[in-house]
């Protein structure tokens, strides 16, 4: 891994978050979920930084973040659109949508548009099966999607853009 | 309830929600307010009333007027006209499909009527932020109940003798899980929800939370009481940030309330609560690989026993309850181990929660007894299949159970007739499909998702179930021969003997029993290279009849990818070279022109 290379500032964040969970081993998952809250991703040069404060290896680091879909190590987007993998959504047509997305938008699951506007991602149900097929950006469900309707659903956010929340690194 | 007249029940679950209920919410309360009629009418936000493919629904209470798919606009007709006039709204009462009589009262609709809620009791008539509201409902008298007049070994005995075996998916009796808790010694025991909710299809526990958290957290403090733990912990997907709120507010109102905490009802007994986070990983549903995931490691499966109720969290003696499991004991202990093992059947006591989902009229959260028969959900309660399509499978079990056809329909649900027809029970999700599924397709849907799940310890998992992906994915290209057939059959029975937990020992169901119940669809695959579905892209081909099209255009309109050309009332062609095969123009066609073959 290459040498730690973070601003002073997202130093201090992340030893921030390790020492409110006491710097303990145990609190990893914890750990992760809120750095990840607050950068956004998990590159290489925090986790190593996470193992340092927690007096634990990098590869076990690792090993919890890649083994947990909830973990990037990537950006997300800026509007990271997920669309719904469970059952009743597949069921009812959820692959023909992730199709036309990924043509739309010429991704990959996994990838960001190369202007960091949008990232694509499947999630395995997020209980509105009700609404099948189902297509989240960011917050926002778009629910009864049909492939038609997603050139419009994706056009509402080609304009507009959102203040980034997020600390940069 | 406190001195309202009137109670507006607003749906706050996650598919509601989806659906702009919040604002209708805040347009009821502005038009509440704008009438003075803020000190008569309450406006509640409430749990998931089940009822989801009708969302959002409003509730008034008293009169028990259920309102559907209201919108934020129709507020203002709501108050006007209901609240103020008198009159029901009727258009937005739901209708009866065959008589297409408007329903006005709940009680009256098929969806409702044949449903017995124990687990749901309070989702969709409390405010799952009101402690008071529980509490008006008999909540807490459970627990006071058994720290008060009941020994540990007692309650034990009750819940025992009430038959509960656990909703998560395993079916273990729950009084015994807890007697070995209570007798394993100790200087620390620990109580754990599991909350990390992972079927694909399945939300029960996830409504349960956002609906009724008191239920799940006075249950877990009886837990507690029962096996000497003084620590609970809870698992919850962080993907359920509502439900994470909402369980965060009731264990510090019950707090605030001395429900939780030092000293109890001012006995001996101490309890506390904490929340633990998942983070997406399936293979976590199993108590072992869940338990090391709350240490912050990997969620690995190990090897039992020892069984957590000895070895658990951190090496203590750990009692692992699922959330449905939980939401069900206050009842228990309330009205007795006799009215609960009064329902159900032989074996399996009680009620059921399933999410149905999928190609049936209505979706959503149901709560039945157990030995109900599945053509009473599907046809009864879920209305049918939708668009008046034939019924061709119903998966239950999630990616861990099986399809069961026709022939299964009059089987009563409970957990051994669902494992004799080659399926389970699982956590409840109820997946309905049609005619135009193809069963392969679904089994490799499910075989990604286990591929996706595996966590890689065990190679019949790991290595298998990738394989066992590869061949159902060449015979779904049309690739496939009979002999991949009798190779899939024997690689999922190896994958079957040979894996450590729950997931690897499952994860061959899916194909299984469709191989079993639709081996005629495998065959027209293989030997015909033909999805009779007409599901499998590789294998289809759409064609414009050129007798039928009248040149429309509706299809060359809405083709999203440009495939189809032609003039205004002249004859269109598909390019098959561009086309995606969505099935866009074959819906759309309004004359029947489009063919797959």
């Amino acid at each position: 891994m290459p040498k730690i290379k973070l601003s002073q500032r997202t130093n201090e964040i992340i030893r921030e978050i390790c020492a409110s969970f006491d710097n303990s081993e145990g609190e990893l998952i914890n750990v992760l979920h809120e750095t990840q809250h607050k950068l956004g991703y998990l590159p290489a040069e925090v986790q190593e930084l996470i193992a340092n404060e927690l007096n634990m290896s990098v590869a076990k680091v690792y090993g919890v973040v890649t083994f947990y879909s909830f973990f990037n190590m990537i950006p997300q987007g800026e509007f990271p659109i997920s669309v719904c993998m469970g059952t009743a959504c597949y069921v009812r047509g959820a692959e023909q949508i992730l199709h036309e997305i990924k043509r739309q938008l010429n991704i990959e699951v996994g990838q960001s548009t190369p202007d960091g506007k949008f990232s694509l991602n499947c999630l395995r149900c997020v209980g509105a099966c009700g609404l099948a097929p189902v297509v989240m950006v960011g917050e926002k469900v778009y629910g009864r999607v049909a492939p038609q309707q997603v050139r419009k659903i994706i056009a509402e956010y080609q304009e507009s853009t959102v203040k980034q929340e997020k600390h940069e690194m | 309830m406190a001195d309202y007249k009137m109670h507006l029940l607003v749906c706050g679950g996650t598919g509601c929600k989806a659906s702009e209920s919040e604002q209708v919410r805040d347009n009821l309360l502005a038009e509440v307010e704008k009438h003075d009629l803020s000190d008569e009418v309450q406006v509640v936000t409430t749990g998931c009333f089940g009822f989801c493919e009708k969302g959002p629904i409003v509730k008034v209470v008293p009169d028990n007027t259920f309102y559907v798919q209201v919108r934020p606009e129709d507020a203002s007709t709501i108050v006007m006209e209901h609240l103020i006039k008198g009159r029901k709204v009727t258009h937005l009462l739901y209708k009866d499909p065959e008589s297409e009589e408007p329903i006005s009262d709940s009680k009256h609709m098929d969806f409702y009527k044949k449903q017995v809620r124990i687990a749901l009791r309070n989702c969709g008539f409390i405010n799952p932020e009101a402690i008071d509201e529980y509490i008006a409902r008999d909540g807490y008298a459970a627990l006071a109940k058994c720290l008060g007049e009941m020994t540990p070994q007692e309650v034990i005995d009750e819940i025992k003798r009430s038959g509960q075996r656990g909703r998560g998916g395993g079916g273990f009796p729950t009084g015994l899980k807890w007697e070995i808790t209570s007798k394993s010694v100790a200087d620390q025991k620990y109580v754990v929800c599991n909350a990390d909710e992972g079927d694909p299809g399945a939300f029960m526990d996830r409504s349960i939370l956002e609906g009724d958290p008191h239920s799940v957290i006075e249950a877990m403090a009886i837990c507690g009481y029962c096996t000497a733990s003084t620590k609970g912990l809870v698992y919850i997907r962080a993907e359920y940030p509502l439900a994470i709120q909402r369980l965060k507010t009731a264990i510090k109102q019950a707090r605030e309330y001395g429900l939780l905490g030092e000293n109890i009802f001012g006995t001996s007994f101490s309890f506390d609560i904490s929340l633990r986070y998942g983070a997406g990983a399936f293979v976590c549903g199993e108590e072992t690989a869940l338990i090391h995931s709350m240490e912050g490691l990997r969620g690995e499966p190990t090897f039992k026993p020892p069984f957590p109720s000895e070895a658990g969290y951190l090496g203590k003696p750990t009692t692992v309850n699922n959330v449905e499991t939980l939401a069900s004991i206050p009842v228990i202990i309330n009205k007795g181990a006799d009215f609960f093992n009064s329902i159900g059947t032989e074996k399996s006591k009680g009620t059921k929660v399933f999410a149905l989902a999928g190609k049936i009229n209505n979706v959503g959260l149901i709560e039945v007894p157990m030995g109900t028969t599945l053509r009473e959900v599907i046809f009864d309660i879920g209305g049918g299949i939708k668009g008046g399509k034939k019924f061709k499978a119903v998966q239950t079990g999630g990616p861990s159970g099986g399809c069961l056809t026709n022939s299964f329909l009059d089987t009563p649900i409970d957990y051994d007739n669902l494992i004799a027809a080659g399926s389970m029970m699982g956590s409840g999700g109820m997946i309905v499909m049609d005619e135009d599924d193809c069963m392969v397709s679904i089994a490799k849907f499910y075989l990604e998702f286990t591929l996706d799940e595996s966590c890689g310890k065990c190679t019949p998992c790991r290595i298998g179930n990738k394989r066992l992906y590869e061949i159902l994915d060449k015979i779904t290209k049309g690739l496939g021969n009979e002999e991949d057939l009798t190779r899939l059959r024997s690689l999922c029975k190896v994958i079957k003997d040979t894996s450590l937990c729950g997931l690897g020992q499952t994860s061959p169901n899916p194909i299984l029993s469709t191989l079993d119940n639709f081996y005629d669809e495998y065959l027209a695959h293989v030997r015909d290279h033909r999805c009779p579905a007409g599901q499998c892209k590789s294998l289809v081909k759409y064609t414009i009849d050129k007798d039928k099209c009248t040149g429309c255009t509706l299809c060359f309109r809405n083709c999203p990818v440009g495939a189809i050309t032609g003039e205004k009332r002249s004859v269109h062609y598909i390019d098959n070279a561009i086309c995606i095969k969505c099935g866009v123009c074959y819906e759309k066609c309004k004359f029947d022109a489009i063919s797959v073959s």
